[in-house]
């Protein structure tokens, strides 16, 4: 599956990336994150020095984005990120990529099933703007299922109200 | 026969039933104001009336006396306090000797297991205070490996005889089994009895699985599981457990599925473009939109007699409560409390929408008329939702979840006067229970 090449990236994150203060479950960086845009020299044992790799756009281009109790609506700092993240992918165009929206736990299920779907499709059609083929790009909501902060405050909620650009090797779908 | 009448004018109201006209007949639960007793019964160990009957004579007078303590309506005597003892199910009943422990009912059972392990059981309920019985005796057979089943009838009749209503101990609950820590949860489809014997997993905990419902006569489960990767509904067998996905349109995520009343139709959430709406599908057509909004609108439930679609939408802002016609229209918006109202259920008896609260951090399960009127919350926690009815719409079960990292869920029930709330036993975390109908 394509989804093989996502997750040994991810893996490879976890084990180069000792430095990101924060690399959660799928992937680093993102509005928030340590995701300064900027290229390092590169250093062949850390895979996120190569722009074009997977890594470099989780970690420095930033996977995520962020969003508001409620609400689907790119923030500036959101709208930067998917603008950085366009960039990658009409510079890398053997990727595709499957866009998550996530919730935070306070909401029903069903109702942050959509709300998720919402936020996806927000970061989706913002990508298509900035250029990226809609071919190229899936979304998925994980309503609350699938949280990478556990707390039950806000510090937690905030983090866990995001989506998640996750790459697949592949021109589309 | 003036203390029968309180206790069971207490034990009426306790089932949170509308007012209804006195009944002449004793035992008999009625509904008015009062102070909630349970009612006291008294059930001997069951005879058994052959040696092979032994073990399940002890172990279906024990189901029988659970299933009604656990109602909170009735109280169990305990069987050191018994005067006289049955030893004979024919013997004649010796009424004083129960009226001197404050027995109010008396359930009397025989048990015998035949070759090839066929058991049989009959039973009597006596009305200790008019000195006699209430209905006839019965008579229940089945295979051994049934024999809870048979425990769970007999309690139902005695509940029915002595409240009036139907009973819902001879059912099942299809639930999602939870494993793992919050950020990495295992989830797998479940089903057991409504008092947590008898797990049975249909699935395994590859795919995230939710909230699964039975089909109106439990033959089927449909649910929502990312099986391919994205929210798809399924409908299974439970005799089988053979699967197929409902209805699979590229590019759009399907979930909360119901049935229809008629076993066929189903109404679900289709989201397309970020947009969710609901649809319905009828065998063999394709799916059809029930709404056309911007906003979400999902978790659609049907009105028993199929005319009538209760559901959950954010058109106003905030999600709220909506009716429409069964063929979709212009809906009604029918919760105007403070708050955030979703996950409405229709009761089987047609009279109340049990629905999830939300309101300054906590969650909530209450009731509302068809109408909207006279909400009543039940339940109030840090995370209270998703509601189902049990076959008689007289209690209600849900999922309760804990907060923080090592928060779990669980099932909890409660009656719908908000009365004997307790978690339902499951063999570890779960969540999204669903009630059958009562077993045939």
């Amino acid at each position: 599956m394509k989804k093989i090449l996502v997750k040994s990236g991810l893996i490879a994150l976890a084990v180069a990336v000792s430095a990101c203060t924060d690399p959660g479950r799928f992937g680093a960086g993102g509005a928030g994150g340590d995701g300064t845009v900027g290229a390092d020299a590169y250093d062949p044992n850390n895979a996120a020095s190569n722009p074009n790799s997977p890594e470099y756009f989780s970690q420095r281009v930033g996977d995520r984005v962020l969003f508001a109790v409620d609400q689907s609506t790119l923030s500036p700092e959101a709208q930067q990120t998917l603008t950085a993240q366009a960039q990658w992918l009409n510079t890398n165009g053997s990727y595709s990529a499957i866009v998550e929206g996530h919730a935070d736990e306070q909401g029903t299920r069903e109702y942050n099933l959509a709300l998720g779907a919402r936020r996806a499709n927000a970061v989706q059609e913002y990508l298509i703007s900035q250029g990226v083929a809609g071919s190229r790009l899936r979304t998925v909501s994980y309503g609350k299922e699938r949280p990478i902060e556990v707390c039950s405050t806000e510090a937690c909620y905030m983090k866990n109200r995001r989506s998640v650009t996750v790459l697949s090797a592949g021109a589309g779908f | 026969m003036k203390k029968l009448t309180h206790i069971l004018a207490g034990l009426a109201l306790a089932l949170g039933i509308s007012p209804a006209i006195a009944q002449d007949g004793p035992l008999r639960i009625e509904i008015t104001e009062g102070v909630i007793e349970p009612l006291p019964f008294a059930i001997p160990v069951f005879i058994a009336e052959n040696a092979a009957a032994q073990e399940y004579a002890a172990q279906l007078s024990q189901v029988v006396a659970a299933d009604l303590a656990g109602t909170g309506l009735f109280r169990q005597i305990p069987r050191d306090a018994f005067i006289s003892n049955v030893s004979n199910f024919d013997a004649p009943v010796q009424y004083a000797d129960w009226k001197a422990i404050n027995a109010q009912a008396l359930i009397t059972g025989a048990v015998s297991v035949a070759e090839g392990g066929r058991v049989n059981v009959k039973f009597r309920l006596f009305d200790v205070f008019s000195e006699a019985p209430l209905g006839d005796g019965l008579q229940l057979g089945g295979t051994t490996t049934s024999w809870r089943r048979i425990a769970h009838k007999v309690a139902d009749q005695v509940y029915s005889r002595i409240t009036g209503e139907g009973g819902y101990f001879d059912s099942r609950v299809v639930f999602v089994h939870e494993e793992g820590p919050k950020n990495a949860r295992q989830k797998r489809l479940a089903v057991m009895d409504y008092d947590g014997a008898n797990v049975q997993y249909l699935t395994g905990s590859a795919s995230i699985v939710l909230a699964p419902r039975f089909s109106p006569n439990g033959d089927r489960v449909i649910y929502t599981s990312y099986e391919t990767g994205f929210p798809k509904i399924y409908i299974m067998d439970v005799g089988t457990v053979q699967r197929r996905i409902l209805d699979d349109q590229p590019g759009t995520m399907t979930f909360a599925p119901r049935f229809a009343p008629d076993g066929q139709t189903v109404v679900f959430s289709l989201e397309r473009g970020g947009n969710t709406d609901i649809y319905k599908l009828t065998p063999g057509g394709t799916a059809q939109p029930l709404t056309n909004a911007p906003s979400i609108e999902t978790a659609p439930s049907y009105s028993p007699d199929g005319s009538q679609i209760v559901f959950e939408s954010d058109r106003s802002g905030t999600q709220q409560l909506y009716k429409m016609s069964a063929g979709g229209g212009e809906p009604t918006r029918i919760s105007f409390g403070e708050g955030r109202y979703g996950t409405p259920v229709w009761s089987p008896r047609g009279d109340l929408i049990a629905f999830t609260k939300q309101h300054q951090g906590r969650f909530h399960i209450g009731v509302m008329r068809t109408d909207g009127s006279e909400e009543r919350l039940l339940t109030a926690s840090f995370l209270d939702e998703g509601p189902t009815w049990s076959p008689n719409g007289r209690v209600i079960m849900f999922t309760r979840s804990g907060s923080g990292a090592g928060g779990e869920s669980a099932l909890y029930s409660v009656d719908i006067s908000g009365r004997n709330l307790k978690r339902v036993p499951t063999p570890g975390a779960a969540s999204d229970p669903a009630w059958s109908p009562l077993l045939p």
